[in-house]
């Protein structure tokens, strides 16, 4: 789909901005990664509702005996991204979307397997797929597999989930998310 | 209008961030980004000729702020000059506030012409006499010496900014300003560095809440209790501080709905306000946004009543604006004396007026290669699709790289400053 191979290239971009804009002199622009968050939502909401039709569509071409791997193929790949993006401001829970594929599945009676859905509540703890404290890779190295809470799967998303493993975090990412997120006195 | 042009070309190296006509239109000061503040005085030529030329000089260039670097957080402080803005002149010297993204300055500028010769108890040269040869006791004297332009930093505005300042507008009660960062606005007294009082808050207290940010701030030009300051969800709201301490609560709410066919992904993007500002009369105010310029009169909040299409032949071109981050462009705006043209910038170095009054809008280009000195600037035409006509430009032609984001008219007189990424273009009416 169209609109879906465009919601998933802007993705990407945003993601490698976002990436960007960390290491940029200044430090973190607030209205940029604010305007950048919006446009990823965006971007997500439609890939999401993009799938969900998709999952539509592949569930009517289906039999009646479901099959257990179709659980497996999620859109996995927007939702740790976007939480792992709105360590900026302006994060909605993705949830909401969450619940639009958990509908599909249920009527096709499975029991997916969920990345952690852990909500990113009051307590600013960082979230834990943002790699902040992983072993920063020496080049040529690879990391041996995707942590256990981001499902990816699918050659589609696999651009995205290169660019989130292969980027090196800058040392100040830490200290930027958690100035953003600290009361300030 | 016709414009004949004054090629002030500076070829400096710095990219030129901010740019300010003083209360009398006199000087004209720029800012760039390596934190220098560059300020040009006007010659008038000959004015007992009726076409006269006023050409404007480089009077004094200094370095106003340096890269700083932030140990707590990590971070370096840009030296780039975001704002300047003057303030009314009130004795023989000139007052700027100059802002880069946490601290606010304001420096004297002032002339010295004299300097003192005849000490008793030094030499011409500053050596210090032996007293035993001194035999006589002299008054020093004043003589004339080539003006020397002095800037000096007389107060330091510092640490009361954790966001990166937008906005700086000093108030029509000429004691205070205010400044703005994404979410907070500051109201200052100009003698006063050690404090400032917080008038607008909007931080939520979950940072995950947020939603909009402050892009831009002003004092009401007249009425000392009001200003105004625009969201980048493309809203504006005006604020009255005799109301209460914190300005949360908006007097008015000044927002258009959005129009549902010109939906897109970037639709949020483009509604950002980058620029407002108040007409002179103080009866408007203008937004710029990045594909128009509205007016709004201050007593209609539903809708502006004036909107303008700066470059709408980029609606279709968003989402390669938005890769090449040109989407994030901070456009400015301003009016002329009397409030009946207004002026932006936009791409391959064009400019647009619009006139109100007669209802027509031009575009202009500033640059060397298809203008001369004191040649009448020709009107551009952007052609958006179909067939393009001879001397129209393609939408696909345009240099994005070079973008004019800063300009600034006159206060009186029909002379503007436009600032292409390098270079400082002045040009004024053509007076036959």
């Amino acid at each position: 789909m169209e609109v879906n191979a465009e919601a998933r290239r802007i993705l990407a971009v945003s993601i490698s901005k976002l990436y960007a804009s960390r290491t940029q002199r200044g430090g973190l622009r607030l209205h940029r990664s604010l305007l950048l968050s919006l446009v990823m939502r965006s971007a997500r909401d439609i890939y999401h509702s993009s799938r969900e039709s998709e999952c539509q569509s592949s569930e009517e071409r289906m039999d009646t005996s479901s099959d257990p791997e179709e659980g497996q193929q999620q859109p996995g790949m927007p939702e740790p991204q976007t939480t792992l993006i709105s360590s900026e401001p302006a994060q909605e829970e993705p949830d909401s979307a969450d619940e639009e594929c958990e509908i599909t599945e249920d009527k096709e009676n499975l029991s997916p397997t969920r990345q952690s859905r852990k909500r990113r509540g009051k307590a600013s703890a960082a979230p834990d797929f943002l790699p902040i404290k992983r072993a920063r890779l020496e080049p040529g190295e690879e990391r041996y597999a995707a942590p256990p809470s981001c499902c990816r799967s699918g050659a589609g998303d696999s651009l995205i989930a290169l660019s989130l493993n292969r980027v090196i975090p800058p040392p100040n990412i830490h200290t930027a998310y958690e100035c953003l997120h600290k009361p300030h006195r | 209008v016709l414009l004949e042009r004054d090629k002030r070309g500076v070829g400096r190296t710095d990219i030129i961030s901010t740019v300010e006509f003083n209360h009398t239109g006199e000087l004209l000061a720029t800012g760039d980004k390596g934190g220098r503040v560059v300020i040009f005085q006007q010659e008038i030529e000959n004015k007992s000729q009726p076409q006269f030329r006023s050409e404007y000089n480089v009077y004094s260039t200094f370095q106003s702020h340096e890269p700083e670097f932030d140990y707590l957080k990590s971070l370096e402080i840009e030296e780039k000059i975001n704002k300047i803005r003057w303030l009314p002149q009130k004795n023989a010297a000139q007052f700027l506030l100059s802002t880069n993204d946490k601290t606010i300055k304001l420096w004297k500028i002032s002339e010295r012409d004299k300097r003192p010769e005849g000490y008793n108890l030094k030499e011409e040269d500053g050596r210090y006499k032996d007293p035993n040869t001194i035999m006589s006791l002299r008054v020093p004297v004043l003589i004339p010496m080539d003006l020397m332009v002095e800037a000096s930093p007389r107060r330091v505005f510092a640490n009361a900014h954790t966001y990166h300042i937008n906005s700086i507008s000093v108030n029509s009660d000429n004691e205070t300003y205010l400044s703005a960062d994404d979410l907070r606005i500051n109201l200052w007294h100009l003698e006063i560095t050690d404090r400032s009082f917080n008038i607008v808050d909007i931080k939520p207290a979950n940072m995950e809440e947020l939603t909009e940010v402050i892009t831009a701030a002003e004092f009401h030009p007249h009425q000392c209790n009001t200003f105004v300051y625009s969201s980048s969800k493309g809203t504006i709201r005006l604020c009255d501080m005799r109301a209460s301490a914190l300005c949360d609560k908006h007097s008015k709410l000044f927002e258009e709905p959005e129009d549902p066919s010109n939906r897109s992904f970037f639709s949020e993007i483009i509604s950002s306000i980058s620029d407002v500002k108040f007409s002179h009369n103080g009866r408007y105010m203008m937004t710029r946004d990045y594909l128009s310029v509205k007016i709004w009169d201050l007593n209609m909040e539903n809708r502006p009543v004036e909107t303008y299409q700066v470059h709408e032949y980029l609606r279709s071109k968003l989402c390669s604006l938005y890769e090449n981050d040109c989407i994030f462009d901070k456009f400015e705006c301003c009016w002329n004396g009397n409030d009946s043209v207004v002026m932006t910038g936009s791409y391959n170095n064009f400019f647009r007026m619009f006139d109100r009054g007669q209802r027509r809008d031009v575009t202009l280009e500033a640059s060397r290669e298809n203008s001369k000195p004191m040649q009448v600037l020709k009107p551009r035409k952007v052609c958006a699709g179909g067939k393009r006509k001879k001397d129209e430009i393609s939408v696909d032609s345009l240099d994005f790289n070079k973008k004019i984001l800063h300009t600034a008219w006159h206060p009186q007189d029909n002379i503007i400053a436009v600032a292409t990424t390098n270079n400082l273009y002045i040009f004024q009416d053509k007076v036959n």
